[in-house]
């Protein structure tokens, strides 16, 4: 199961500086484990004790993933999962 | 229609539904028309409603200066108001928004005070709260804080939406103030507990975003997130892409902010089309395309060269 994963600038360190990279699983939380496979260092990142880092959003389909299930929301084959650095004053 | 004056005309805008870009005949869009207010963006009805809440509360007399920090439409309403009221308005606006936006509030008579580039929006709002503390007389009627802006969308664009669409299910609206999600959503939610409101947040690329990182972290006073039921993040690309079917496909000329919410749109509607459920969903044309023509993303030969075009501006 292919998912796209859009990486952002300060994480590229762990993708060769790629922008882009594909991973798997039937939820983020496995996708996360996935890549941490082949881009070491890349999940403690993302992720700390279980859920996602406080200062990191991830968007499934530009989907905010924590008014959808967090960590545990489930994936699809083609969904796009896009990870940022939370943005002081992102909304304004 | 008929109106005693130009301020009566706000609001009762069209809603319409958009045949091609709806998902399903069961999970249907519609596109709430707010360039049809007198200055052309949503922004009238929050400008007008604050000004005479102010009027009512004595805030405001005849003879005084209104102060608000507005990266363009809120400011173009304000100052429209003020000229036909007989009040001085002073802008405070990020130096890097469209030539047209600061041409439009200089035709109403508004003065620009331009703030720095970095931190936008963010840094446009400090500069005018140091501005109001040196100049105490000086009404600012401050959008992010003032619960009337989101008062307007409770008392009018809520009550039309639900009147004009009884079957609503979900209300999307752009990111800023959060006066339309908080108003529309509020109403909506006391008469259909199960709507679902719909942040559209713009997202900006490393280098605009690297510009706002400079700056401390600001959430609009207005902001209750109990009231979204969820939240989009959308990207320049598909702001872009979204404003452009909705122009080639529906024939509706918008601002590039109404491109992301309509990519949030879209992406509720797959996913009620996904689930099997019908759906009617709004959402909010904040404004139309003309303030943005000079980006050139309207007449680029393909959205690639349009997407190039916006790179590196703010579009919300």
């Amino acid at each position: 199961m292919a998912i796209e994963v859009r990486i952002p600038t300060i994480l590229r360190q762990y993708t060769d500086g790629k922008k882009a990279v594909e991973g798997s699983g039937d939820t983020l939380a496995d996708l996360f484990t996935d890549l941490e496979t082949r881009h070491t260092g890349i999940q403690a990142r993302i992720v700390e004790k279980g859920q996602l880092r406080r200062f990191i959003n991830v968007y499934l389909n530009d989907e905010d993933v924590r008014f959808v299930e967090g960590i545990d929301t489930k994936l699809t084959d083609g969904d796009t999962v896009t990870i940022l650095p939370a943005v002081a004053g992102g909304m304004a | 229609m008929r109106y005693d004056s130009p301020l009566a005309a706000v609001g009762n805008t069209p809603l319409v539904r958009l045949p091609r870009l709806s998902p399903s005949a069961d999970v249907r869009i519609w596109a709430k028309l707010e360039d049809r207010n007198p200055t052309g963006s949503v922004k009238d009805r929050p400008a007008l409603h604050m000004i005479e809440q102010a009027e009512k509360d004595g805030r405001l007399t005849p003879g005084c200066t209104i102060l608000e920090p507005t990266s363009g439409n809120t400011g173009i309403s304000l100052a429209m108001a003020a000229k036909l009221k007989g009040y001085r308005m002073v802008c405070v606006m990020p130096e890097n928004t469209s030539q047209e936006r600061r041409e439009l509030l200089a035709m109403w008579g508004a003065e620009i005070i331009p703030s720095p580039a970095a931190g936008g929006s963010n840094t446009a709002v400090r500069v005018a709260k140091e501005l109001s503390a040196e100049h105490p007389d000086w009404v600012m009627l401050y959008q992010y804080g003032n619960p009337d802006n989101a008062g307007a969308h409770y008392a009018t664009t809520g009550p039309e939406i639900l009147a004009d669409l009884p079957s609503v299910t979900h209300f999307v609206a752009g990111l800023g103030t959060t006066g339309t999600l908080m108003g529309v959503g509020r109403f909506l939610r006391e008469h259909k507990p199960d709507v679902k409101i719909v942040a559209a947040e713009p997202r900006y690329d490393d280098l605009v975003y690297g510009l706002r990182n400079l700056d401390e972290g600001f959430v609009p006073e207005l902001y209750d997130a109990s009231v979204l039921t969820t939240r989009f993040s959308v990207g320049s690309a598909d702001a872009v892409t979204r404003t452009r079917e909705l122009l080639q496909q529906e024939g509706i000329f918008a601002g590039v902010s109404t491109g992301a919410a309509l990519h949030a749109a879209i992406g509720v509607g797959r996913k009620a089309l996904t689930a099997g459920e019908s759906a009617d969903i709004v959402f909010v044309v904040a404004d139309g395309g003309w303030k943005y023509l000079s980006t050139g993303v309207y007449t680029a030969a393909t959205t690639e060269e349009a997407i190039e075009t916006l790179q590196g501006q703010l579009w919300a």
